[in-house]
């Protein structure tokens, strides 16, 4: 069946479609109307889940923690300030090995206040243990949430799945939403091997000295490696049920591209008209997609860059004292390479101003006229 | 799961040890009791059963045995040593100042 549906309630409909048992968030702002449609979903028993409503989000992942413990399939959503208030309980959601799944809508965090479109939230959250996926519309979006949990629950590690403020989440597109029954088959109630379980107690997650801890730790890497797997398996066996394929990045006219645009999320979807538009210019341009950022898909990348005479990464975030995340993550990919182009790090578009097709035109023509990198940050669109 | 035992657990094979931080025994087998310095000790001649000891105990080692005094039906505090880690706050909190404390010998 297919719907208009804004991204926000596409991310409900894949938490309705995946049975999520337990939801719980703080319904204030920067939340979105995420929640808003699953709380009147469960009041009209349309979805048969427990709807618990906390003061904080902090609260909200913490409970979700203990239910997900439970063995229950739990699921929550946030933005920007909230998702910094429950980054203790990200560290939590993952170290206790609790697969949560929750949608996070890209909102600039304050001050000052904004509620527009910024990677930083979800960014800061990089070394949490919680996998990442940006998407690039409200289709991915609701099929996101469906193979998110059946990656997070094979392997025992919360995910989320990113959207940019306003963008996506509320803008309307034409979704197509996916059977019940189909859903059902592609993705199995989940079972957990070690529960919260009253008739056989266990205690959870407590003291655990040095000769034990690090190779918890060191568990929780080697997962994150087979997710890299994982979500190829995943993205190509939803293809085959759905008839919509995902992997961990896309590529664009990358097979005979001399310069490569890298970006994520709806950046990326934009650039993908720029490539076409440069193409038609008869400039040899491809674009790649970063799809998971967490597993990072070094080895995807390495691949792609390689073959290409010039990289240019857009960044919608910045690692302050730095430079952009995603720049900073391809180029320590490609470090040890033998064989690496030269790599741009852009950095644009924060606290939601607009990324166009044009500036991505301004973006490539700058770069080109430069012969190498000479800093780590390329500006576009200061008005300063 | 593994049957109680006082010998430490050591996981030979990765596969064999869970992919988080969980005991393989119900809190029944880990007492907390050992961690106490100080002991509280409930003077019942001046305890009025007001209950603030064991609504304050963090760790839920006061329970209320149900008595009878003079006809009528009291809930009489009682401290379980197995759990209790000494932390003080019942005696704190207490507004009768009907728990002292003693030293734990060694």
């Amino acid at each position: 069946m297919r719907k208009v549906l804004m991204g926000n309630h596409a991310l409900s409909y894949g938490a309705k479609l995946s049975r999520a048992q337990v939801i719980s968030a703080y319904p204030i702002t920067p939340q979105t109307e995420v929640v808003e449609l699953l709380s009147e979903m469960c009041a009209s028993g349309e979805l048969n889940a427990k709807f618990i409503k906390v003061e904080s989000e902090h609260s909200a992942m913490a409970s979700l923690i203990g239910a997900s413990a439970t063995g229950v399939r739990t699921f929550t959503a946030t933005s920007s300030q909230g998702l910094a208030l429950m980054h203790e309980m990200l560290h939590w959601a993952a170290g206790a090995r609790t697969p949560v799944v929750m949608g996070n809508i890209n909102r600039a965090l304050a001050p000052p206040w904004s509620v527009w479109t910024e990677q930083n939230d979800s960014l800061s959250q990089r070394d949490t243990g919680w996998m990442q996926l940006y998407a690039q519309n409200n289709q991915e979006v609701l099929d996101s949430v469906i193979q998110a949990y059946k990656v997070a629950e094979a392997l025992d590690l919360p995910a989320m799945v990113i959207l940019a403020a306003f963008v996506l989440s509320h803008t309307s597109e034409t979704v197509d939403i996916p059977e019940q029954d189909k859903v059902d088959e592609f993705l199995p109630p989940y079972k957990r091997e070690y529960k919260l379980d009253p008739d056989e107690p266990h205690a959870f997650g407590g003291l655990t000295a040095p000769d034990n801890y690090f190779e918890l730790r060191y568990k929780i890497q080697k997962t994150m490696e087979e997710a890299l797997i994982k979500w190829e398996e995943v993205g190509k066996e939803f293809g085959d049920f759905f008839g919509r394929k995902y992997g961990l990045v896309e590529t664009y006219k990358v097979s005979d591209a001399k310069d490569l645009i890298v970006s994520s999320g709806t950046m990326a979807s934009t650039a993908r008209n720029v490539v076409d538009r440069l193409r038609e210019k008869g400039k040899k341009v491809g674009l790649l997609r970063i799809r998971v950022f967490r597993p990072f898909p070094s080895e995807k990348i390495r691949e792609i860059l390689s073959s290409v005479d010039r990289a240019i990464v857009i960044d919608r975030n910045i690692g302050f004292g730095s430079s952009g995340i995603f720049y900073q993550e391809v180029k320590a990919a490609m470090y040890n390479e033998k064989k690496t182009p030269p790599i741009f790090g852009v950095v644009t578009g924060l606290g939601g101003r607009d990324v166009t097709s044009k500036d991505i035109v301004g973006i490539y023509e700058d770069v080109t006229k430069m012969e190498e990198p000479k800093s780590d940050i390329i500006w576009k669109g200061i008005n300063i | 799961m593994a049957k109680k035992t006082d010998k430490k657990i050591i996981f030979k094979k990765e596969k064999e040890m869970p992919s988080h931080a969980v005991s393989f025994y119900s809190m029944d087998y880990n007492k907390t009791g050992s961690w106490r310095n100080f002991r509280p000790v409930i003077n019942y001649d001046k305890c009025t059963f007001c209950a603030i000891c064991w609504k304050f105990c963090p760790e839920v080692a006061i329970k209320l045995e149900k008595t009878k005094e003079k006809g009528k039906e009291k809930f009489k505090p009682v401290i379980d040593y197995e759990y209790c880690k000494g932390c003080g706050i019942c005696w704190e909190e207490c507004p009768s100042k009907a728990i002292d404390t003693e030293e734990e010998a060694e």
